[in-house]
Order: C-alpha cells, then sequence, then structure tokens
C-alpha cells in the first residue's frame, strides 16, 4: 500500500466483459480503490447481454460472477451516460485518478464489393444486436419473406446468426431472444442459409462446439458438400503441422456431416460452402442474388495460406437477406490516441501511448480496445490481470498525480446537470428484477426490457437519484 | 471416473487456479493456449475431487456420469486432446 492521502478513483469506460473483468480484477488488487463503471446503455455486461446468443444461456451466467465480483464489492454503475458525449476524457481525468479505456469494437469490417450496401445486405452483428435486445437495434426490420439467406463469413458470430435463422419459434421461445425478434423470426419464410467461407474446411474460424451444435439442431439438415471439404495439398501438409486440435476436429466434424445421409424430416437446411468469396451483392433497389467466385489457397511469404481466385467463373446464389460477418473494427475515440492502422488505442502492456511513444498518464486501455478484436470471454481476464498490474503499479510508483477535482459528490453533481436518467446499480436492478419476473411467468430466462424508454422508466422509478446509489 | 469440459467454456483460467493436480490444459502462456477453443481434463489425472466445478462461472464441468446428452461427445475430446499430446510429444522426441 502506498501513502496516498486519498484512496485512487478510477473510472472504467465500457461495462462489457473486458471493463468487468477489469474493475473485478482492479478491487482484488486495491481494495481500497473507488471504481466507478462507466455505460452507454442503461444495462451493464455489453457483448455477454447483447452479443452471446440467446440459445447459450449457460454461457450468460457469468454475469453472476460480474455482479458478485464488482457491483456487490461496491463498484458503481454508471449506466445511459456516453463517455465523449455526456462527460469529456478531460473532464473523467479531472475526477479520477485514472480511467481505463474497455470500449470494445463497435463496427463492422466491410467487404468493399458492389451491392453491399443494398436493403437486405446487414452487418451480422446488427442483426445479433436486433435480437438481442440492443434498444438501439430494435426497430430495424429484416425481410425474411425470401427462402434462401446467404451469411458471409466463418467464425462464431456466422454460426450463431445461422442457427437464429434456423431454429424453430418453438426453440427460440424458450430463450431470452428480444420479442420483437420472436415475433419476426416466427413469421420467417427462410427454408435455407448458405453460409461461405473464404478459405477452406481446415482454416474455418469456427470453434468445433460451433460447429458440431449446427450439425445437430432440431429439424435443420446440415449439408456439405464433400468434394468441396477434400483437403489440397498445403491445407493438408498445414493441417498436420501447424494446424490447431480445433482445426483438426472441425475437419473432423465435417468429413462427418458430409457423410451423412440427407435429412427428408427437416425443415430447414444449412448449406456450408468453402473457398467462395462473394465478389457482387445483386438487386434492384434490394438483396436478390449474390455472385460468388471460387478460391484456391496458396502459401503466402509469412507461411500463412491465403484465398486467391481459382478462375473467372462466377456462380449466382438467388437470396433475400445477407447477413457479412468477417469481422469487427474499434472507432477512434474522442480525445484519445488511436492507431489507424491497428484500429486499437496505442498501447503498451495497457498503457495506453502519447504520440511521441510515452506513457499516457492515468490513461489505460483493456480488452478489443487494446488487443483487437481476437479470443473469447476468459481471454479479457489475463488482458484486464495485465492492464490493471500496469496500473497498481504505476499507484504504487505514486507516477499518477492525484485529480483536482474532489469526490464522488462532485462527479454525481456533474452527471446531474449534463444527464437526467443515469442509471445505477439500483436501477439496474430494477431492470434486471422485472426481466427475470417477466421471464418466469412466461417460462423463458426472462424477457428483456428492449426499448431504451422502458429501459430507463423501470430503472427511474427505483432509483430517483443518481447520488443515492453505490457503494 | 473423470471430470469433463464442455463447449461453453469460455477460458476463463478459474478452474485452472484449484485444480490441486493441475490436471486442466492448455495453460496460460502453453504454446497451444492461444488456439484453444476451450480447457480439457486430463482423465488420467482427474481425482474427481469437484474443485473445478465450484470454481467454473458458467457451469462448464461436468463429472463423468452427469454430463448432459448434448455435451456426450466431451468426453472423448477431453481424453483425444491429452491423447493428441502425447503423440505429438513422443514425436517430437
Amino acid at each position: 500500500m502506498t501513502a496516498r492521502a486519498h484512496s485512487p478513483r478510477v473510472a472504467i469506460v465500457g461495462a462489457g466483459p473486458a471493463g468487468a473483468f477489469a474493475a473485478s480484477c482492479l478491487l482484488r488488487a486495491r481494495g481500497d480503490a473507488e471504481v466507478d463503471l462507466f455505460e452507454r446503455l442503461p444495462t451493464p455486461w455489453g457483448l455477454l447481454r447483447g452479443g452471446v446468443a440467446p440459445d447459450h444461456q449457460e454461457i450468460k451466467r457469468l454475469e453472476d460472477t460480474f455482479d458478485r465480483q464488482t457491483l456487490k464489492r461496491g463498484c458503481r454503475f454508471l449506466g445511459n451516460v456516453e463517455v465523449g458525449v455526456d462527460i469529456t476524457h478531460a473532464e473523467l481525468m479531472s475526477h479520477y485518478t485514472a480511467v481505463i479505456y474497455a470500449t470494445g469494437a463497435q463496427t463492422d469490417k466491410s467487404l468493399g464489393i458492389p451491392g453491399e450496401d443494398l436493403p437486405g445486405s446487414w452487418a451480422a452483428t446488427e442483426f445479433v444486436a436486433w435480437y438481442n435486445g440492443h434498444p438501439d437495434y430494435r426497430d430495424l426490420e429484416f425481410d425474411l419473406s425470401a427462402r434462401r439467406a446467404v451469411v458471409i463469413g466463418n467464425g462464431n458470430v456466422a454460426a450463431d446468426v445461422t442457427r437464429i435463422l434456423t431454429l424453430s419459434a418453438d426453440e427460440l421461445q424458450r430463450t431470452d431472444i428480444a420479442d420483437h425478434a420472436l415475433e419476426a423470426l416466427r413469421e420467417s419464410n427462410l427454408e435455407e442459409v448458405v453460409v461461405l467461407g473464404r478459405r477452406g474446411p481446415a482454416q474455418a474460424a469456427f470453434t468445433s462446439a460451433e460447429l458440431r451444435e449446427l450439425g445437430h439442431l432440431d429439424g435443420v439438415d446440415l449439408r456439405v458438400d464433400a468434394a468441396e471439404i477434400e483437403l489440397d495439398d498445403v491445407s493438408q501438409r498445414w493441417l498436420a503441422d501447424k494446424g490447431s486440435f480445433t482445426a483438426r476436429t472441425n475437419v473432423q466434424l465435417l468429413r462427418e456431416f458430409a457423410a451423412r445421409p440427407q435429412r427428408s424430416d427437416a425443415g430447414r437446411r444449412i448449406l456450408l460452402r468453402f473457398l467462395r468469396s462473394p465478389a457482387q451483392i445483386r438487386g434492384g433497389g434490394r438483396v436478390e442474388a449474390i455472385d460468388v467466385r471460387r478460391n484456391e489457397l496458396v502459401r503466402a511469404d509469412d507461411g500463412m495460406l491465403r484465398a486467391r481466385a481459382a478462375d473467372e467463373d462466377v456462380e449466382t446464389i438467388d437470396c433475400g437477406l445477407v447477413l457479412r460477418s468477417v469481422g469487427y473494427r474499434a472507432v477512434p475515440l474522442p480525445d484519445v490516441p488511436f492507431d489507424e492502422r491497428s484500429f486499437v488505442l496505442p498501447n503498451a502492456r495497457g498503457r495506453v501511448l502519447a504520440s511521441g511513444g510515452g506513457p499516457l498518464s492515468g490513461v489505460y486501455a483493456v480488452g478489443w480496445i487494446k488487443r483487437g478484436p481476437t479470443g473469447i470471454l476468459g481471454t479479457n481476464k489475463r488482458d484486464a490481470e495485465e492492464t490493471v498490474t500496469c496500473l497498481v503499479e504505476d499507484l504504487a510508483a505514486e507516477a499518477l498525480p492525484e485529480p483536482v477535482s474532489g469526490g464522488r459528490e462532485q462527479i454525481d453533481a456533474l452527471l446531474a446537470e449534463r444527464k437526467p436518467g443515469v442509471v445505477t446499480v439500483d436501477g439496474w436492478r430494477a431492470i434486471a428484477r422485472q426481466e427475470l419476473e417477466r421471464g418466469r411467468s412466461e417460462r423463458r430466462p426472462r424477457v428483456k426490457l428492449a426499448s431504451r424508454e422502458e429501459l430507463l422508466d423501470v430503472a427511474a422509478r427505483a432509483a430517483p437519484s443518481p447520488a443515492g446509489a453505490g457503494a | 471416473m473423470t471430470y469433463v469440459i464442455v463447449g461453453s467454456c469460455i477460458k476463463d483460467d478459474s478452474c485452472i487456479e484449484v485444480c490441486p493436480v493441475d490436471c486442466i490444459h492448455p495453460k496460460p502462456g502453453a504454446p497451444d493456449f492461444e488456439t484453444a477453443e476451450q480447457l480439457y481434463i486430463d482423465p488420467a489425472v482427474c481425482i474427481d475431487c469437484d474443485a473445478c466445478v465450484e470454481a467454473c462461472p458458467v457451469d462448464a464441468i461436468y463429472a463423468e456420469p452427469e454430463i448432459p446428452d448434448k455435451y456426450d461427445y466431451a468426453l472423448d475430446l477431453n481424453g483425444l486432446f491429452f491423447g493428441e499430446k502425447s503423440t505429438a510429444e513422443r514425436t517430437a522426441r
């Protein structure tokens, strides 16, 4: 412990898994720290609530751990506050000893092909946010009247959206999928979802758990063309030398799927295609078809296997919906340095660096905004430990000046003036309680409040004053 | 018997921290840790102590007789992970 006169005050910006793990780790390392968790939405836990698929409820149990290790240990939740809009970076710096950015990667990478912006072509993450009840996405209208949809990408988001498009309404009804999405999917005419992978089966980014699940959905036939999953020589060698356990498991699973007889009882079909790149999305006014090209794999100078067009042939697949899932990308934050090439905050082990290369005193990063959009939930725990270790070292070295402004009362006063409707921990608990109660009456895990008005209304009735909540 | 980790594992390493016989792999820092989609329990070493079950924040660990049907593959998969590993280590020698 140091001889500081005051407890360190730390603001964490973004209450997703990275922010939650950072808060938990910090409270463990420095029991005297006052931690405030800022969040743009009225609800905490980021992609755990808004990203993880509704039929993966077991993973959502992590929120109990987050709650126990953060909010129940005196960490405050300051929801419905957007840093950079409602309160500036400079203001945070004047009120807190340190600021940890945990804002994630909020946009999608684009494909850069003609027709990408046609109505009916969406980022898969927009669809995810919609079905998971993100209040900013509830009014999107996905046209599910066509018989075929195409999902571009081979990662777990692609697997998630494919599952949600093909699961029966009865199964979705048992999840916490947003009501508006459940209604729309109940009326869906989709019969087939084609999933396009740029590279081959050995390079697919699905986890074997997600791939296996796609092959075992009730009433859904998974089809793979045996010829398309035959490994070429480079892939065979790569799989033997460098391939992961997951890659080998995936190839084995795909062989099993390809050998299965076609299911006659299936109401819907998933077709996994490999070595196919989209060339153009076509349609007069909205998506009607997608043109795809066949790829071959070549070994690049860096040893990576890359896809390149194998020939000039174009295959046209008729479809009414395209979901693009080829990766996330972080966006710059106001008044904080940004690395425009790697799309992260420039940092050394979580210490954000100024343009000159030295650490920007008191500013830290964690999660996707620090390392890029890689890894799974638990990856953020080790990532948070690294960042918090740096912060704790800096505190111990007395390298961080005392904030010029006083304590929590001043922050609360500033927020009260700037932003009516700050959601505190009491507000969030009222939201959670209502969602769980509605869930119980409908025999669902929870029924989400999916509009900002509803969320804020329930929160406001529980906690009229932002200053009254917290530790 | 053994305990088994299923596909809902989030690779939070709470189980590794509490395992008294060090049978959960890969561990942070191991060469195959970053590419691993989940952690696995070595059935030859596990002593069925239940500590990992208590520690797991997403209930992704089951005693062998209690593995739910939808995860029936997991027993073989956990074993296979270590089977492959020992083959690879033997070949490397």
